[in-house]
This record gives C-alpha cells, structure tokens and sequence, in this order.
C-alpha cells in the first residue's frame, strides 16, 4: 500500500514537472505566445462588429451578439489551438526528447499528462484574456460569479478532452505539420457545423441534426448557458458524457501507443 | 569477471529491411566496447534495444543481469543514454535541462542541483549554463546530453556515435571524459563509424555490417587478422598510380587499395618487415620514375581492418540502411565467423 501511494507521488511529481517543462516553453517563444493569443482577440472583436448586426436580429430579445457570441468563441479558439498538443509531442518525438525521457526511469504517462495538462493551462491563460477583451467589448456574465467559473471550467475541460484526442494523433503521424494539418481538417468542419457563431435552428434541418449533438455545440451551450441563463442541465450532461466519453477511449489509446512506440 | 550488457541473438526487422540478424554481444564489467561499423549497419538498432526503446523481435538482452523487456524499468534505473537520438531540450537552458532530468531521474531538488552544477563545471559549461540549448555549438550540445546522462552516476553508459560532426577539439573533449567514467569503472558501450575513436576509447572492438557481428577483438587482433606491415606511399602525381603499384609489385608488395577517397595515397601489403622493405621500397619507385612526397612502413590501421572484412571502406556504407539485407536470410540465427569470435 505505502509503495502504491509512494509511486503515485512520484508519478505525480513527473507530471508536474513535464508540465513545468512545457509551459516554460510557452514563455520561451513569446511570438508564438503573442500570436497565438492575438488571433482569438481579433476574432472576437471582427465576429462582434462584422456579423453582429446581421445575426444579433435572429437572437433572442434582450441578447446582444457579444453576449451570445463570447461563450462560443472561447470554445472555438480551444478547438483550433488542440491541434498544438499533436504539434508539441510531434516535436519532442523528432528532436529526441521523447527517445531520452522513455529510456528513464520515471512515469512514462507523465510525458503525456505532461503535455496536456500544459496545454490546458495555455487554454485558461488565453480564456482569462479573452473575457477580458470580451468585457471590454460590451460582454458580461449574468448568472453571477459561480456560473462563469463553471463556464470557464467547461472550456477547459473540452480543451483536455481535445487535447488528449490529438496527443493521438500526435502520436500516430509523422510530423508536427501532419498533426496540424489533420487537426484543421477535422477541427474545421466541427466548430462552423455547431452553435459556436449562430443558432443551430438556423441551419438547414439535416445539418442541425448534426450540429446538435455535436460536441462542439453541447459544449458552447453549457457555456453559454451558464454565462446568459438558460436550461444548463441539458447541455452540461450531453457534453459531460462527450468528454468522458473522449477521454476513456484516447487516454487508454494514447498509453498503449506511448508505450509500444519505437 | 562478469558481463555488464549481455546480448544474444537479438533480431530486428523493420518492414522488409533487416536492420539486426541475429546479434551477440558482452561487454565486461568496467569494459569499453566499441561497435564499428558504416550507417545503417545495425548499431543503432543495438543501443535503442538496449536502452529499452525498442523491443527486439528475437532474441534476448541483458544489462547488469535485467532484461531490457521484462525488467525493462530495471535496467532504466542503471543506464545512461548519449548520443545521436536522445536530445536535450533546445528552449531550455543547459542548467535548467540538467535540473529538468535530475528530477525527472528521481533525484532529490538539492542532490539534483548539486549533481548539475558539478556536471556543468565538469563538462566545461558553467559559462553557457544560463543560455538555451539552442544557441549552443555541436560540441556543447554533445557535451550537454553527456552530462544529461551522467546525473545518476549510471554504471553502464551508452554512447551512440557521440563524436559524429564534431571538430577535433570537441572530440577530444568528449574523449576525456569518457576515459575518466572508464577509470571510475563505468561500463560503455559505444557505437561509431570512426575507426580512430574506437581504436582510442574502446577495449574491445566489435565489427558490424549489415546488421550481423562480423568480427570482434582487441584492436590489435583486429589489426593482426589483416596482418603484417602495409607500405603507404604518398603520390606526387595520382596519375602515377598504376606505374607505383608495378613497382612495388617488383619487390614483392601486394595488390595495392584505393583509400579513403584520397587519389595520392597508396597502400600495400609490405611482404617484409624493416627497414630494408622501406629501402627497396624507395629504389623500385625511384627506378620506376614515380615522384612521391613521403613513404612508410606502418601498422594496419582499422581502416584496413574494415576494408579487408567488408570489401568497403568505413565511409562508403551510406547507402547500406535503405537497401534490403542480403544477410537477412541469416536472421536470427546468430551465424557467426567461427574465426573470428573472440577466445
């Protein structure tokens, strides 16, 4: 028992500071962190003023396009910024990082943990900024403090789940653009076919069918329903059952891959 | 004495190539073993499935009595890796990658610390130990993935071709270093396709091409298998070749090599020794009419060596690792030169 709790400490200990690793990275390529974190910015501001004239009209009474529109946004910028989990392992595979820490003694999942959990610190680091941005912009959160941490945390949780899907394909694909590439192509289609920029019943019925167990949209609309009101439950379950659902098939699928790589 | 890294009839194939047919190894306690051989030989290969990278298909390895498959996290624990394929982290410091693999290796924050500082000053960094990795030269990174390796002290070392793309100064750098491990009784086990770094660091030498152990000994018993002295000549004019190898041939001299790519040089089997050869040597290519700038007798280098068992020289072997394995029928059943296997 006391050498189980003692091989979780360290286990735990190797996640950390894998985690401390990659973050560090963050930090030491401030032009990738700057654009990075502009692009979700910009969209924000174009999506506010370009199209929220057209499709505030079709929202409910009393919701401003921002409004409606800031939830979605912070789940389709952790959507497209997944695919820099395959990226990051597909880098350390290449360079050889990935060859030392597996010929060491130390957690073989913590390279993954590692890299994810990392990754979804980013995705908190730029959601904080954008609420930011989105509050100067004319956004606010009307169910009170607890609601918006429990949006913030759905953001999050989607960003792992996704994450933990590319660090598959990381995994699997021969090179960090590969990986960025594949994630454009399956990201693409998911984020536009969802609630992220406009009212699924706006959508030609056989295309709402889909867009409305997506889990892109199950996830905005948690998200947004905790951050304009509305019935949260709904939502909240179908994306909670998503993300277990992703997570128990790519993390099991993630490990067995990391540990017959060679 | 006992084996540190033990390795029996260990058979890899990727696809349809055949990148090891059935190898085995020892290396002794304390021991260098120096695996030669070109690109794509196999060596590699031999040090990833030690190092428990990669599983072989047949074929089973030791190191300090764990095996790499089923103990794998064991022998984890007692090896250290350098060389080609284990990096260090270019967006870190060399400090911060020491500290980064210090804890990662289960060292203690303080033991960690000092351990990195030591390897620093040892392995000539402290002056670059705050700057990333990425700014470094090849030597420094070389001598930074040493020290990555050397945190935990690891009685067995595995060095894959540590010194490949390195000025001299940088090799000998690295040279140093190792001889000391040695001294302090670390076992290494490294893999080169220079045949003078064997010659200088290794004990032992194992020959390998082709994915199979062709020949194994001290470098000297290498030297001898090819035998006796060799004269070299240094041309004047390349184009005199033919007209230099007919008059050696007058005086006894073998068939003549094409070395190292260099057309003024010509070397020969010397059909005796002393000062005489050298002498009859001089008045055959003097009464042959051929200039030459400088004349020797000397010892078989490895070069010899390789050349003599492969039919190639060392450098030539580029092509060998994308072409399918002749030797691949052999695979796995650890055929070996019954003559050259070591006493």
């Amino acid at each position: 028992m006391n050498a189980a709790v003692a091989g979780l400490r360290w286990t735990l200990r190797d996640c950390r500071l894998v985690t401390g690793r990659n973050m560090r990275h963050f930090t030491r390529q401030p032009q990738l962190l700057l654009f990075s974190t502009i692009q979700p910015v910009m969209f924000i501001i174009l999506f506010t003023y370009v199209f929220g004239g057209a499709i505030g009209s079709s929202l409910p009474q009393g919701v401003s396009y921002v409004d409606f529109l800031l939830p979605g946004i912070l789940i389709q910028s952790s959507a497209f910024r997944a695919s820099q989990t395959a990226v990051g392992l597909a880098e350390d595979m290449k360079n050889g990082v990935v060859d030392r820490l597996r010929s060491m003694p130390m957690s073989r999942a913590a390279v993954l943990v590692g890299r994810t959990g990392a990754d979804m610190v980013r995705t908190l680091f730029v959601v904080a900024l954008m609420i930011v941005v989105g509050y100067i912009v004319g956004f606010s959160f009307m169910e009170g403090p607890l609601h918006a941490v429990a949006a913030v945390i759905v953001v999050c949780l989607f960003s792992l789940a996704l994450s933990w899907i590319f660090a598959f394909v990381g995994l699997i694909s021969d090179g960090a653009e590969t990986a960025q590439s594949a994630g454009f192509v399956f990201m693409f289609p998911l984020v536009f076919a969802s609630s992220v920029f406009v009212p699924v019943e706006t959508m030609p019925g056989w295309l709402e069918g889909f867009a409305s167990v997506s889990p892109v949209t199950l996830a905005v609309d948690a998200a947004r329903a905790l951050s304009l009101g509305g019935d949260v439950a709904g939502p909240l379950l179908g994306f909670l059952a998503w993300t277990v659902g992703i997570l128990a098939v790519f993390v099991p699928l993630c490990v067995w891959r990391f540990r017959r790589m060679s | 004495m006992s084996a540190a890294v033990r390795v029996e009839g260990i058979a890899k194939r990727f696809g349809d190539t055949t990148a090891l047919a059935g190898v085995d190894l020892e290396v002794q306690q304390g021991a260098v073993l120096g695996l030669l051989g070109p690109n794509g030989a196999g060596k590699t290969t031999i040090v990833r499935v030690l190092a428990t990278l990669l599983r072989p298909d047949e074929g089973r390895a030791e190191v300090l009595g764990h095996d790499v498959v089923r103990e794998s996290r064991e022998v984890r624990r007692v090896i250290g890796l350098a060389g080609q394929f284990a990096a260090v982290d270019e967006l870190l410091t060399g400090r911060e990658n020491l500290r980064l693999f210090a804890g990662l290796f289960r060292m203690g924050r303080r033991e960690g610390r000092a351990r990195a500082e030591d390897l620093l000053e040892r392995l000539d960094l402290l002056d670059a130990a705050d700057r990333t990795a990425k700014t470094y030269s090849g030597g420094m990174r070389r001598r930074l993935d040493l020290a990555s390796s050397l945190l935990t002290r690891p009685p067995v070392l595995f060095l894959d071709e540590p010194t490949t793309g390195l000025d001299p100064r940088s090799r000998n750098q690295i040279w140093t270093v190792v001889r000391e491990l040695v001294e302090e009784g670390t076992t290494v086990l490294l893999t080169t396709q220079y045949l003078e770094e064997a010659d200088q660091l290794a004990s032992r030498i194992a020959v390998i091409d082709h994915g199979q152990v062709i020949a194994q000994g001290t470098g000297d018993e290498l030297k001898d298998q090819v035998g006796g002295q060799m004269v070299q000549v240094r041309l004047v004019d390349p184009g005199e070749r033919a007209a230099a190898e007919r008059a050696l041939a007058r005086v006894g001299c073998g068939e003549g090599r094409h070395t190292g790519g260099q057309d003024g040089l010509l070397t020969v089997p010397a059909p005796r020794d002393g000062v005489a050869m050298v002498a009859e040597a001089a008045a055959a290519l003097r009464d042959g009419g051929v200039q030459v700038s400088d004349l020797a007798l000397r010892r078989p280098t490895l070069d010899d060596v390789f050349l003599d068992l492969t039919g190639r020289e060392a450098a030539e072997g580029e092509e060998a690792a994308t072409e399918p394995d002749p030797a691949g029928e052999a695979m796995g059943n650890g055929r070996r030169d019954p003559e050259k296997e070591p006493v």
